[in-house]
């Protein structure tokens, strides 16, 4: 099934954020080889070239390396992929409370509401 | 340095005085995913005909991998008309032979694949098939050469969404690195991520030539929603 890519901004970014979350929730776990990119183009329903310029994109940040023989791993220093990984969970954070203040919620009020559904959740 | 197609001030009129392609000004690299996309009746099928060497221009030139088109250039062309010519009677394994017998570079093997995941009976006649299944074989058959161009005339406008998707992919994985693949086509939200430029075509030329990620980047749009905008009636 073709990944769900359809909203304005450009698809590449869109794929960048796809795979960061992969590897940060360890689906793609630390020192692992990631899939070829027409591997993944055909999976995510993407032009190659697309995928290819996610990659590179990764590449720059760090967060994969390519290896002269075996393709592309993610990387193996930890503490960065935790990093990311914290960033990501902030910005979804800020989100949350950007979307709440609009609905009108302080943000107490909005701590208050989350523990109670998370108890309720339970 | 050569482009894999290259039209310079393309002209066709049809006799009643019109041009259908005016002038039109257009160059398609190797190894890119282009989308052709306009209205009805912007000349969309006229160029595409003139690539393929089935209309003459009026004026101006095409050229495919530096020559006129002509057997040469058919050689490596893999075209996709927007009507089927198979003959009925035949099967589709008949198909196959003939496209066999007919293409150096056709890939049997590849196409009996794709028949078998799309669940197509290869001993059954064409005239026995639904449209969405013909129009699927003859996509397969297309898609199963070693072309360096494939032009595709609406390859998916009557074909279910599940085999779309299938299809897509199968465009994504086939085709290799050097050749590129025109499409054509007016459901442009199902294309437009396997896309690399989109051409947009108005009466008889080419009015925006770019990639997909900078109209998203510029225009904070899909493809699709900018398609409407900048075609609104």
């Amino acid at each position: 099934m073709a990944w769900e890519l359809n909203n304005d901004r450009p698809i590449y970014s869109q794929i960048v954020e796809k795979i960061q979350i992969q590897i940060v929730s360890g689906y793609y776990p630390s020192g692992s080889k990631l899939p070829s990119v027409r591997e993944l183009a055909a999976e995510a329903g993407v032009n190659p070239n697309t995928m290819q310029k996610a990659f590179m994109e990764l590449e720059r940040s760090g967060l994969i390396t390519t290896m002269r023989t075996s393709g592309r791993i993610v990387t193996e220093d930890e503490s960065m992929i935790r990093e990311v990984k914290e960033t990501i969970a902030k910005m979804e954070i800020e989100q949350f409370f950007k979307k709440m203040r609009e609905i009108g919620f302080s943000q107490e009020e909005t701590l208050d509401l989350a523990k109670n559904v998370y108890k309720e959740e339970k | 340095m050569s482009a894999l197609v290259e039209c310079v001030g393309l002209t066709k009129c049809y006799t009643n005085g019109v041009p259908a392609v005016a002038g039109l000004n257009l160059k398609i690299e190797k190894g890119h995913i282009v989308g052709l996309l306009g209205p009805n009746g912007s000349g969309k099928t006229t160029l595409i005909k003139m690539i393929n060497g089935l209309l003459k221009p009026t004026e101006g030139a095409v050229l495919v991998n530096g020559s006129e088109p002509g057997v040469e250039t058919k050689k490596r062309v893999s075209y996709l008309p927007e009507r089927t010519y198979l003959e009925a009677q035949r099967t589709v394994a008949d198909m196959l032979a003939f496209f066999e017998d007919f293409y150096e570079d056709f890939k049997p093997e590849r196409a009996k694949e794709m028949l078998a995941s799309l669940g197509i009976e290869p001993k059954a006649r064409m005239k026995t098939l639904s449209k969405g299944t013909k129009e699927k074989v003859q996509l397969i058959l297309v898609m199963s050469r070693d072309a360096d161009l494939f032009i595709l005339d609406e390859p998916i406008a009557g074909v279910d969404p599940a085999a779309r998707d299938y299809i897509i992919r199968t465009i994504i994985s086939n085709y290799n690195p050097e050749a590129s693949v025109i499409i054509c086509t007016h459901l442009i939200s199902d294309i437009e991520n396997i896309l690399d430029d989109v051409v947009f075509i108005k009466q008889g030329q080419i009015v925006l030539q770019m990639p997909v990620d900078d109209i998203r980047e510029k225009h904070g749009k899909t493809v699709d929603a900018y398609f409407r905008e900048v075609f609104a009636c």
